[in-house]
């Protein structure tokens, strides 16, 4: 027990015990990925107790689901995650699908494997750079967006836009990809492939990083469980699980035929880990470090889909097919699916009941709840360390507030 | 969860909380009692096999039609539907769980429907309950800090229920 006291930063502030305080970080800090408040009780330098104050974003897209058809609702999906935005349209379109029994062809499965996998790459390099902005580093997040912008041109060439796609959508995905587009997206593959070494260089070994990372905001597996945490979060913590694997048959099987593993760590490695830099010996399964490991190990295993999703697309010969139409009558009864989009696990739930407007949409947000974690994980530690945890959880606040 | 026996399992732990069950659904769900639905999660949280070790998703669903003519051609009577949605991560199975209640306590308007929290069970329900009862107006008793989360702290009324209206300005702001 007496160590326990020992090992207690708030303890030992208390020879040098000054007046509590509170400071607000945010709702404009620049390390909080939007607009995300935190009153933070503070004794000098350690945090006693944080608080997430949430809502500036919210717009209360549900209600707006209320109104509007399912394909109508698509674009509102793209401003969830508005970072994963391809991830986002086919959670909706397959939760819609699963209410309408509807299943889709295999060139738009595949397309959807490619265009979701891609996307989870641009997610995840956001996620890095900006996790090196919140902790000083200013040139990773160059690095990051200059290969995030050529992901950009390959979505922009595909549908149009660059950040609200509106690409997949209930019943496939409103255009085919254009020709020629593949062998762009191989190019762009082949040259992305060695520069990883670079992005391990400049963060997950450098000696600094290693020091603010690893040993910090330790979120525990059970905790892990019991707040809801999920995607690199959740596996972070050695938890072994993946939706794209473990989820709903709708959903596993648009990756049937794919080989993957899951980026966790079982039996202190990781999957083909001879390829990776070791893990460093301060870092402890669950700290910051490991959910910024996870998130550049599924970068490369994304890439691996990516490529195999071009073989088996390029494989299919017929039309990719229509799309719903926009004013489908739905049935009466409820769906909820659950898919692993980059930043975890998003649900979306729909209650039909018989005219082709949904009675009532709800969204699921992962980062929502990877966020309620935040007060747990910042408890007894500096004020400096808050952006490197939070950071670490690579919220959106499009999705949180909805 | 489509496993035979799960549901008489729960019956047989707790006789008279599992109210009706609709096993042939796109998502198979049971509707448990109010009362017994704090009770009934931690079983199934603790005791039962497999361990629903996760909460995913609570949704209040307002049934309630506003328009007159309509709510003549409905077949339901208005009623808060609560789903629950658990997972258990090392069975890899979900299981919906439903709750019925008034849409108004004693069926004055403006007082809230009660329910037992959760949230001594799963940490999730913690932000959970707190947004469906700013967005949707349930009272989660035994909720250790039940504030709006989305909405401001001074906002007046539920904008998912279905006879929401939104105000006519906020702090001298025009709303509609």
């Amino acid at each position: 027990m007496s160590n326990l006291i020992d090992d207690d930063p708030r303890i030992i502030e208390f020879d040098v015990r000054t007046d509590e305080m509170l400071v607000n970080m945010g709702p404009q800090h620049p390390s909080t990925h939007g607009v995300l408040r935190l009153v933070l009780r503070t004794d000098g330098e350690i945090v006693s107790e944080t608080e997430p104050h949430i809502g500036y974003l919210h717009r209360c897209a549900e209600k707006i689901g209320e109104n509007v058809t399912p394909r109508q609702w698509i674009p509102y999906t793209d401003r969830l995650d508005y970072l994963a935005a391809m991830n986002m349209n086919l959670g909706w379109a397959l939760t819609v699908e699963k209410l309408m029994r509807h299943g889709v062809g295999e060139k738009a499965r595949h397309l959807r494997v490619l265009i979701t996998e891609l996307n989870r790459i641009a997610s995840h390099l956001v996620g890095m750079g900006a996790y090196g902005l919140d902790l000083g580093t200013f040139s990773p997040f160059l690095y990051a967006f200059r290969e995030r912008e050529k992901i950009l041109d390959l979505f922009e060439e595909a549908c149009g836009a660059r950040l609200t796609y509106s690409y997949i959508t209930v019943g496939g995905a409103t255009a085919d990809l254009p020709p020629g587009w593949l062998q762009k997206c191989e190019a762009f593959l082949d040259q992305f492939e060695p520069i990883i070494k670079e992005y391990h260089a400049l963060l997950t070994t450098n000696a600094i990083f290693v020091k603010r990372t690893a040993g910090v905001g330790v979120l525990s597996r059970e905790m892990a469980i019991d707040y809801g945490c999920s995607g690199p979060v959740l596996r972070g913590s050695g938890v072994d699980q993946d939706m794209r694997r473990d989820g709903e048959s709708l959903y596993t099987g648009m990756y049937d035929g794919y080989a993957f593993e899951v980026a966790v760590q079982k039996d202190g490695r990781y999957p083909r880990d001879h390829t990776y830099p070791s893990v460093p010996k301060e870092a402890v399964i669950g700290d910051c470090w490991h959910r910024f490991f996870v998130r550049m190990l599924e970068v490369v295993q994304s890439m691996d889909l990516v490529r195999q999703s071009i073989d088996r697309y390029a494989a299919c010969r017929e039309p990719l097919g229509e799309p719903l139409k926009l004013a489908e009558k739905l049935p009466v009864g409820d769906a909820y699916l659950e898919t692993e989009a980059p930043k975890g696990q998003m649900g979306f739930y729909i209650v039909g009941n018989g005219t082709s407007i949904p009675w009532r949409v709800r969204a699921r947000s992962s980062s929502f709840s990877n966020l309620s974690v935040t007060h747990e994980l910042c408890r007894g530690c500096l004020i400096a360390d808050v952006p490197a945890i939070v950071g670490s959880l690579d919220i959106v606040m499009g999705e949180i507030d909805r | 969860m489509r496993g035979p026996g799960f549901l008489e399992s729960i019956e047989a732990t707790f006789p008279g909380a599992v109210v009706g069950s609709q096993l042939e659904a796109i998502d198979p769900w049971i509707e448990i009692a109010p009362a017994r639905l704090a009770d009934v999660c931690r079983w199934l949280k603790t005791v039962g096999e497999p361990r629903f070790d996760a909460l995913q998703c609570i949704t209040a669903v307002d049934w309630f039609e506003p328009d007159a003519k309509k709510a003549a051609k409905v077949s339901w009577q208005p009623h808060l539907e609560l789903v629950y949605h658990l997972w258990s991560t090392p069975a890899r199975a979900s299981l919906v769980l439903k709750v019925n209640l008034p849409r108004w306590s004693g069926d004055v308007a403006g007082h809230l429907p009660e329910l037992p929290s959760v949230t001594g069970v799963w940490r999730t329900a913690d932000w959970h309950e707190r947004e469906v009862y700013d967005l949707s107006g349930v009272l989660f008793t035994g909720h250790p800090d039940l504030r709006r989360i989305l909405c401001p702290e001074d906002w007046v009324g539920h904008p998912l229920r279905k006879d929401y209206e939104m105000p006519l300005e906020y702090h001298g702001i025009r709303a509609r």
